[in-house]
């Protein structure tokens, strides 16, 4: 296939690979991007998660911001942010032109799967496990920071894992409002039917979500104190669908 | 609202012209209704023949990741690599062997519903207890009337709540398929971002939304009608 040469071509040439719009800069901004977008997600997101995990209260508002996360599209999301005044259009820091309206939308994006998850992690605890703490003489905060946190850690993780590998597929939607990231290329590469290009950053972007995939995987385990108890909790759980949301 | 007195002419002026430019708009529902219809129905085909195509895709596989424990990593791990792959990367990829058309949009989505499904799927299979599947086998049930008269209707809850979070998905990343400018209400939006057309964009983001609750809805009303067991059982 021809296109499919070209796009070889494309990946091949050096040039595409640098200055302003190449590859690599439109690949360090969404990486950044996704990235900035997900820390703000946490911050905000997986304080409430646990603490009402915790109390085992709120699982209804857990359960609810996934399912109506999931039908909002985020390119929605994204258009209307972009058409507002504030942030509008404008260019914001390292993250590009309408990067504001980018961040605010992949943040929202990403707090579903890490409220979700960081909930059930907590609340999942074993109630026998939560139990002896009590008996053993511990404070609310004490049995949280000691026993619950730990124990709901791997699972905590790879919702916000899930969320980073989401967050870095949705990010190249923002091409589709102009702007910031890989998917700038993709749109270009349509829109001037110049498909080899569009191809050609797909593939990057595909490559590199592959990587992120495995990087999380590999933290995942890496925070597993407790392998055997967690993959219990995880088991019960039904396993961990990802789900993707407007990516 | 803005006052057009400038050229003379007493008009009411719309809450939609190059000089207002509102975020909702009755008259613009009114005089751009077909539009509306047209992208709504474009959508909905899209989403519909997507889910179809993935159920018919993941239903086969769940059965022999079922039968075949050794494909069962194979087959989950496959559908969820695909899932990695950003749907704005997934439809060029997929240009090349299917063109600037709907078909690029469906396979595209179809493959992305096939890791929910396919999960879901195996899910209910297995949760099937064996002793109900040995008490059919001792009964002299086959493995055909095994499957659909007993496994079947025992794995359906499971089932239907994939094929929920499968359904309200496939809606909203219907309209990334606005790139092959086969999006539904994904052109619409893209239309009122390109022209800064508020009116446009905030009725296509919510008919979305509403669209996406309204199938959901349709497959719980579904699920109510064909599981009358369940019904009994709790209530």
């Amino acid at each position: 296939m021809r296109v499919l040469r070209e796009t070889w071509d494309y990946l091949t040439t050096w040039s595409h690979w640098h200055g302003a719009d190449g590859i690599w800069t439109l690949l360090v901004q969404q990486l950044l991007l996704s990235v900035t977008a997900l820390a703000v997600a946490v911050l905000i997101g997986l304080p409430i998660a646990l603490w009402l995990g915790h109390l085992g209260r709120g699982g209804f508002v857990a359960i609810n911001t996934s399912n109506i996360g999931r039908a909002v599209p985020t390119f929605a999301l994204l258009a209307i942010l972009v058409t507002l005044d504030h942030p509008g259009v404008a260019t914001f820091g390292p993250y590009g032109r309408a990067g504001l309206a980018t961040l605010i939308a992949l943040s929202l994006f990403a707090l579903p799967p890490i409220i979700t998850n960081g909930y059930v992690a907590v609340d999942e605890v074993a109630d026998e496990i939560k139990e002896s703490a009590r008996g053993m003489g511990m404070t609310g905060g004490q049995r949280f920071l000691r026993v619950e946190l730990p124990l709901a850690l791997p699972l905590v993780v790879s919702g916000v894992r899930l969320a980073l590998v989401q967050v870095w597929a949705t990010a190249t939607i923002a091409a589709l409002v102009a702007g910031p990231g890989l998917g700038s290329l993709i749109t270009e590469g349509f829109y001037r039917t110049d498909y080899p290009k569009g191809i050609a950053a797909a593939i990057v972007v595909a490559v590199v979500a592959f990587l992120l995939e495995l990087l999380g995987a590999a933290a995942e385990r890496a925070v597993d104190p407790v392998r055997r108890a967690a993959r219990e909790t995880t088991t019960r759980k039904g396993g961990r669908t990802p789900v993707n949301v407007g990516g | 609202m803005t006052l057009l007195a400038a050229d003379g002419i007493s008009i009411a002026p719309s809450c939609y012209s190059r000089l207002t430019n509102h975020w909702i708009c009755g008259s613009y529902l009114q005089d751009r209704s077909s539009d509306l219809v047209h992208a709504t129905v474009q959508h909905l085909e899209i989403t519909g023949v997507s889910i179809v195509l993935s159920i018919a895709i993941a239903f086969p596989l769940a059965l022999l990741a079922r039968r075949v424990p050794r494909l069962q990593g194979l087959i989950l791990g496959t559908s969820t690599a695909i899932y990695t792959i950003p749907s704005l990367a997934l439809f060029p990829l997929l240009v090349p062997f299917t063109g600037i058309t709907a078909t690029t949009v469906v396979i595209g989505l179809a493959l992305y519903a096939l890791t929910i499904l396919v999960r879901s799927m195996l899910a209910g299979l297995v949760g099937v207890p064996a002793e109900v599947r040995e008490s059919a086998t001792g009964l002299g049930y086959g493995a055909t009337r095994l499957l659909f008269r007993i496994e079947l209707p025992l794995a359906l809850p499971v089932m239907m709540a994939g094929l929920r979070v499968a359904t309200v998905s496939t809606v909203a990343l219907t309209t990334v398929g606005t790139l092959v400018s086969y999006g539904g209400l994904g052109n619409l939006i893209a239309d009122g971002v390109q022209n800064d057309f508020k009116a446009e964009l905030l009725a296509a983001s919510v008919l979305c939304v509403v669209l996406a609750f309204a199938l959901d809805a349709l497959i719980v009303a579904a699920q109510w009608l064909i599981t009358p067991w369940a019904r009994r059982r709790s209530g």
